[in-house]
């Protein structure tokens, strides 16, 4: 294949990526009427169950036509999705403001708690799979395995009120629950997010460091690894550069899993430590049926979602040269 | 949206395990295999065997016995209302496993179906992969959290709940599995013979997806297990006075350093469970393919 | 007599498994003199690359063991060696390049990436006085264009191409000796005459001894001055390459001799050797070729022969054959 400028490669870089963004597109779609379809799910009429029982035949009226839920299926469907490309997703009915702002709002907590937790499961899970890798078959790799193991097990809302009780209660060692926003210094902001960072990461360093074994494994086995055995590199370099480089193709990919775990694990480590972030409020939207806010809230977090795998999926074209020429 | 690091890895995995004698002995000499599967067959049986094992109601209410610590009598100890906490974690054991247990039939089932279509009718293939990348951009405990609470706290909500939120993971690795399986050349040489679609999917392509499934289906069932304890957890899932680990759990809380058995061993008993479903996850792929996991 | 470069003595090594360990090469012994080019032959699984790739201690270290037996390169024992020692003498002194160029070359990285490795490990050369050297070195292996192709990826590389960027890597520090583990196996036929052209020449110019190893006596008969054929992990015969083909003397030799097919031959069919190779678990008491071997006797099913000197040069592990050849040469 000759190539006198070397230019195409990067022309099919971009083609391929902006293929990439054109297909989430009917993703995002699907998403959105899938989030509307969410209210259709549930038994009986939405807006009795929304008012509630008790109410009157005159309030329940007047749900239904707030929600528009009078209106014609597809009306429904054409109005959402037509609000939905304004940026509208919706008003709370409890909270009393739009669903979107109700998210920002709450965006800080939820985001500091999964960026916390993935900056320490990241460098943990990777070196604890690499070393259970190269000592394969070792006590190494079995203990590693075995806690590994314990991480995926367990389950974390458990260990999360077991570790408030050791390390808040007992220890006095941080908060047992609320959040300290960073407008308070970073001291009480970490305090009150170390614990539950670092239950959230127990899970995700198990998956990781499963994965990463997976991976290293895979590499390690390589003709390549072996050339480079052979042309007298030393261990560090022979591991560290030829075969992490390649794990990281399979781990960028866990990144973008783990980012996405992160923020679905946040919904139960925020109940538990009383944390004001996305998470609870879903929970509390769902107990309350404040439904609204339930879809609306599903909806960006499905959108955010999309952009995540769709990131992890460029930086893989970017991560690995053999793909470009697909 | 392509395949991934997981497609490739069910790739390598879509290796059918020799049949017959050999595989039971082979599996039987797995440590991992051994524990993971005797550990989480003798729960099924306590869990089937409750009422024989304990013949006290799970929701009798003694308030004279309130907070009792774990004795001859109350095995796991009494709980805020007087009711036996081993009783009710057996009882637990009934709905927390079932719901595991058949998220894990019926998520396969489907993924088993929707994964040979896709593979097969390619012009169906990407609208359900556009859908199965929908479903899986949220993660699975959220996609669940919004059905069951549509749907109402009950069993049957947690469980059609799940069973969606883990039916795309399954379609992604039975087609990659078919579509591998497909270019072998045992395949070819049916098609060149005759054998009409229907039969080479049921005799050839299906049987060949089943062993990366069954791995796959084995960590589903574990996660199931952990997701509807984390549900009824919230106060989305299963409800008191049925007992689930997770709402056990949840009620125990509030009691923590009174009554710190409430809590415990539900919480152990989901441990246990997902530690032997996942030890027997890793025999079964390890047998597969012990390329995946690097051999024991 | 001078002292030969690289001398392995009696090695075995063996390999773990489910049930035990199996030895997959058997007490093997071979000279390369300084110069020398030896060609190892012999079908897969006779354990030729299993002793190639013992000379640079490239086993899997968990799985393999090698209870008995010494390597011995410039008065040192290779596999007593400490690791910074095998690590000073991979790459700079004795070099390896193996059977698939698109494997043993990481697809992620360069080329120029890739050689410059060497260079700098054990030359110590960065920067532009690597480049320089690399453009240089793949010149020297004939690729054309090179500094462009420097910077491409492995797999825009034909294999042809990448088979010359191994021996480049191999020979940018002047190695003494170069292992070759079938080198032109995974290639097409006039690429694989190409590479042996490039050996040769390379060997020529810089004074290196090679091992070559094959499984086709096609490419050794081509290539080697002398020739070692091994069989079922051992060596059977060992003589330089005219020798070889005009009185081979043990049965399997002349086996392989007459299995490559002769365009000026009238036969219909082709010879081959009955039988297959054994297992290397498999046991067989006496000598490991006796079930395939059209001149088996009684005694060679009970005793395990050992090598013999034919002549000053050549030795074979078949006493039967060698008695009988010293009768009729009187």
């Amino acid at each position: 294949m000759p190539d006198p400028d070397g230019r195409s490669e990067e022309v099919a870089l971009i083609r391929i990526v902006a293929v990439k963004f054109l297909q989430a597109v009917p993703v995002i779609l699907i998403i959105s009427i899938l989030a509307f379809l969410l209210l259709s799910l549930l038994p009986g009429d939405p807006a009795i169950i929304i008012a509630g029982e008790q109410a009157s035949p005159a309030a329940i009226e007047q749900v239904r036509k707030q929600l528009g839920l009078d209106r014609s299926f597809f009306e429904q469907l054409a109005i959402w999705l037509f609000n939905l490309a304004q940026g509208n997703f919706g008003s709370s009915l409890i909270l009393n403001q739009s669903v979107l702002s109700a998210v920002a709002e709450r965006l800080p907590v939820t985001l500091s708690l999964a960026a916390l937790s993935i900056s320490f499961t990241i460098p943990v899970g990777v070196l604890l799979g690499s070393v259970a890798a190269y000592f394969r078959r070792s006590w190494i790799d079995s203990l590693v395995m075995t806690v590994a193991l314990l991480g995926v097990s367990i389950p974390a809302f458990w260990i999360a009120i077991l570790g408030v009780i050791l390390f808040s209660v007992r220890l006095g060692w941080v908060p047992s629950s609320g959040f300290a926003p960073i407008s308070q210094g970073v001291g009480p902001w970490f305090a009150s997010l170390a614990l539950p960072a670092l239950i959230l990461s127990l899970f995700q360093i198990g998956f990781l460091a499963r994965m990463t074994r997976s991976a290293m494994l895979d590499v390690l086995g390589q003709d390549y690894v072996r050339t480079a055995r052979a042309k007298g590199l030393s261990e560090w370099r022979t591991v560290g550069k030829h075969a992490l480089r390649n794990a990281l193709i399979l781990i960028i990919t866990a990144t973008g899993i783990l980012l996405s775990a992160a923020i679905g694990g946040s919904v139960i480590i925020e109940q538990v430590f009383a944390l004001p972030g996305i998470g609870r409020m879903v929970v509390q939207a769902i107990l309350a049926r404040d439904y609204p806010l339930v879809q609306g809230t599903m909806l960006i977090l499905g959108f955010t979602f999309v952009m995540i795998n769709l990131i992890v999926d460029i930086l893989y074209t970017l991560a690995d040269p053999r793909v470009r020429h697909d | 949206m392509t395949d991934t690091g997981l497609g490739s890895l069910a790739t390598a995995a879509a290796i059918v395990a020799p049949r017959g004698h050999g595989t039971w002995q082979r599996l039987l000499r797995h440590r991992s295999f051994v524990i993971g599967f005797s550990v989480i067959l003798l729960l099924m049986l306590a869990a089937v065997l409750a009422p024989l094992l304990s013949p006290v109601d799970p929701s009798a209410m003694r308030v004279r016995f309130r907070f009792r610590p774990p004795s001859s009598t109350f095995w796991f100890g009494s709980d805020m209302f007087g009711r036996d906490v081993f009783t009710r974690v057996l009882y637990g054991a009934q709905i927390s496993l079932f719901v595991g247990f058949a998220v894990c039939v019926v998520s396969g089932l489907c993924s088993a179906i929707i994964g040979v279509i896709a593979a097969q009718f390619r012009g169906l293939d990407g609208a359900i992969m556009r859908l199965m990348d929908a479903l899986m951009s949220f993660p699975a405990i959220l996609l669940a959290l919004g059905i069951a609470a549509a749907l109402g706290p009950r069993v049957s909500s947690v469980i059609i709940a799940l069973t969606v939120a883990y039916i795309p993971a399954g379609v992604r690795i039975v087609r990659a599995a078919a579509l591998t399986v497909r270019e072998m050349d045992f395949v070819q040489a049916a098609q060149v013979s005759g054998a009409s679609s229907l039969r080479i999917v049921m005799r050839h392509i299906l049987p060949n997806c089943l062993s990366p499934l069954l791995v796959h289906l084995t960590f589903i069932f574990a996660y199931a297990m952990l997701a509807e304890a984390a549900l009824s957890f919230l106060g989305v899932g299963i409800q008191p006075p049925i007992a689930s680990w997770g709402n056990i759990i949840a009620e125990g809380r509030d009691y923590a350093t009174e009554a710190w058995w409430v809590m415990l061993f539900p919480g152990i008993a989901i441990s246990v469970a997902a530690l032997s479903l996942n030890l027997l996850g890793d025999a079964l792929g390890d047998m597969l393919d012990p390329r995946l996991k690097g051999g024991d | 007599m001078i002292a030969p470069l690289l001398a392995i003595r009696n090695l075995t090594v063996q390999f773990r498994v489910d049930s035990g360990w199996v030895t997959a090469v058997d007490d093997v012994s071979l000279d390369v003199v300084a110069g020398d080019c030896v060609g190892i032959v012999g079908e897969s699984g006779s354990g030729k690359s299993v002793t190639a790739l013992s000379i640079l201690q490239l086993h899997e270290r968990a799985t393999t063991r090698m209870p008995s037996g010494s390597i011995l390169y410039q008065g040192q024992d290779l596999l007593r060696a400490p690791g910074s020692t095998m690590r000073r003498i991979r790459g700079s002194e004795i070099a390896m390049i193996f059977q698939d160029p698109m494997s043993s070359l990481n697809p992620v990285l360069t080329i120029a990436d890739q050689v410059s490795e060497t260079l700098r490990q054990h030359q110590g050369l960065t920067g532009v006085a690597a480049r320089k050297r690399v453009v240089e070195l793949l010149g020297l292996v004939r690729i054309p264009d090179a500094a462009r192709r420097a910077d491409d990826y492995p797999h825009r590389l034909s294999g042809g191409m990448r088979q010359r960027v191994m021996i480049a890597m191999a020979i940018a520090c002047k190695p003494r000796l170069l292992i070759a583990d079938e080198p032109t196996t995974a290639l097409d036929v006039t690429i694989q005459a190409q590479i042996l052209e490039l050996l040769r020449d390379l060997r020529k110019e810089l004074s290196m001894s090679v091992m070559l190893i094959s499984h086709d006596l096609g490419v050794i008969a081509e290539f080697a001055q002398r020739v070692i054929v091994m069989y079922a992990g051992r060596v059977v015969e060992d003589a330089p390459m005219a020798q070889l083909f005009r009185r081979p003397v043990h049965p399997y030799t002349m086996g392989l001799i007459a299995a490559v097919p002769k365009l000026d031959s009238d036969a219909s069919r082709l010879t081959t050797i009955p039988g297959r190779i054994p297992a290397p678990q498999e046991v067989i008491p006496g000598c490991r070729f006796s079930p395939r071997c059209a001149l088996v006797e009684d005694g060679c099913l009970h005793e395990q022969p050992s090598m013999q000197m034919v002549s000053d040069h050549q030795s074979a592990r078949c006493p039967p054959r060698i008695l009988a050849l010293g009768e009729h040469h009187g």
